[in-house]
């Protein structure tokens, strides 16, 4: 078990959610596999999907639904398996 | 020799300095959206500065060499990458045949360019490499890259030496906070003297879908127009204008809320006022500002507009002195 993180690969906004009227790809407690979709960053009218580099569990989303973020961000904490 | 594309990145795109003389045509200039770091990499390499280099939006691609090249990074800070070891950007460096570059994180500005020893072959179109999207222009098929792509590349002769590299006070990547010079134009009338004040006094953010045809611009006050009566041909919102020709970076604001910059790959014309043009000499930085970046726009006079862009040449001297 180890910390790692879920980093935005571009600026934008952050998106949860395939479309408005879905449920979010992922809550806070659960797993993900490696090449798994967490959310979308729209940028240039373009979204970017976000995804898991290492399997584990989301710990923790630090981004807000629609929130602007850099790239690099931490968009969420995971604990690798 | 070529160079395989294992992953295109977000946009990246074939780029030189452009194809002018056919604006009239509404076949825009493009080319790279920071000409002076497109021309740095070139000249880092060994390049006229006129071939055709990579242009990448916020991320990089990742690129499979099949010959030895000599390479730089210039623009905006997305440190380059050799099998998974760093290299410094503004600095040429060795990719050995069979190696992989690639890229970390953005760091600052918002495009890299990546200039190969030799430079990019693609065909040319009416004069450029440049690639038009909207067009289908240019480029490999007039798109942006895609995985898989084979890219020609020629063996640069005398490629220089590694780690000749620009001077960091001849860099440009903008800050956090960017002023843009304008020089208010025909349609400036159009506007109360009070829209006229605090278009220059807000400060302005770049908008996510600002790209190469234009930056969009929000979180001003609305625009105010003087009342008049809409003339025969001009649509009914007072932004609009019985057609008129947009040049590059050109100001619209389409129903006074949002300026728009027109940039390398605009449309030539149309029936929006234009309140101004941002000057020649700050058209690189606009390509350098991510999403969300603060923007003030000082108005400028012909001659202030005039001086920079001769301080522009004066640097770009420099520049190619540096690397004779």
């Amino acid at each position: 078990m180890s910390n790692a993180s879920i980093q935005a690969p571009v600026p934008g906004v952050f998106y949860r959610r395939p479309a408005p009227d879905q449920p979010p790809f992922k809550e806070a407690g659960d797993s993900v596999a490696v090449g798994e979709v967490i959310g979308l960053v729209e940028v240039m009218k373009t979204f970017y999907e976000v995804k898991a580099e290492q399997a584990g569990t989301i710990t923790e989303f630090l981004v807000e639904n629609e929130g602007a973020v850099t790239a690099g961000q931490v968009l969420a904490s995971l604990t690798s398996a | 020799m070529g160079i395989k594309v294992n992953h295109p990145g977000l946009l990246t795109t074939i780029q030189d300095l452009g194809r002018p003389g056919y604006f009239h045509l509404g076949i825009p200039i493009s080319g790279a959206m920071d000409r002076m770091a497109a021309r740095a990499a070139n000249l880092l390499v060994g390049n006229e500065e006129s071939e055709a280099v990579l242009e990448s939006v916020f991320l990089g691609p990742q690129l499979e060499f099949e010959a030895d090249a000599t390479v730089a990074v210039t623009g905006a800070t997305l440190p380059p990458r050799v099998d998974g070891e760093e290299r410094e950007c503004w600095t040429a460096f060795r990719v050995k045949a069979g190696q992989t570059l690639s890229f970390g994180y953005l760091q600052e500005g918002a495009r890299a360019y990546l200039a190969v020893s030799g430079g990019i072959r693609t065909p040319q179109y009416l004069g450029s490499r440049s690639t038009y999207v909207i067009g289908a222009q240019g480029g490999i098929e007039g798109r942006p890259l895609a995985a898989g792509d084979m890219l020609p590349a020629a063996s640069g002769a005398n490629p220089p030496a590694e780690g000749r590299h620009l001077p960091e006070e001849l860099r440009r990547v903008p800050g956090t906070h960017t002023e843009l010079r304008v020089l208010p134009g025909l349609y400036w009338r159009l506007l109360t003297e009070g829209a006229g004040r605090s278009f220059f006094e807000d400060t302005w953010k770049v908008a996510p879908e600002a790209d190469r045809m234009g930056y969009r611009f929000r979180g001003g006050r609305p625009l105010a127009f003087e009342p008049r009566e809409q003339p025969f041909g001009a649509g009914s919102d007072p932004s609009n204008i019985v057609d008129g020709c947009y040049p590059y970076g050109s100001i619209q604001v389409p129903g006074g809320t949002e300026p728009i910059v027109l940039h390398r790959d605009a449309v030539s014309g149309g029936g929006y006022f234009t309140l101004g043009a941002v000057i020649s000499a700050d058209m690189d930085l606009i390509g350098q500002l991510q999403p969300n970046a603060e923007v003030r726009f000082v108005s400028v006079t012909m001659e202030e507009a005039l001086a920079a862009r001769k301080e522009r040449r004066a640097q770009l001297a420099r520049i190619r002195e540096s690397l004779a």
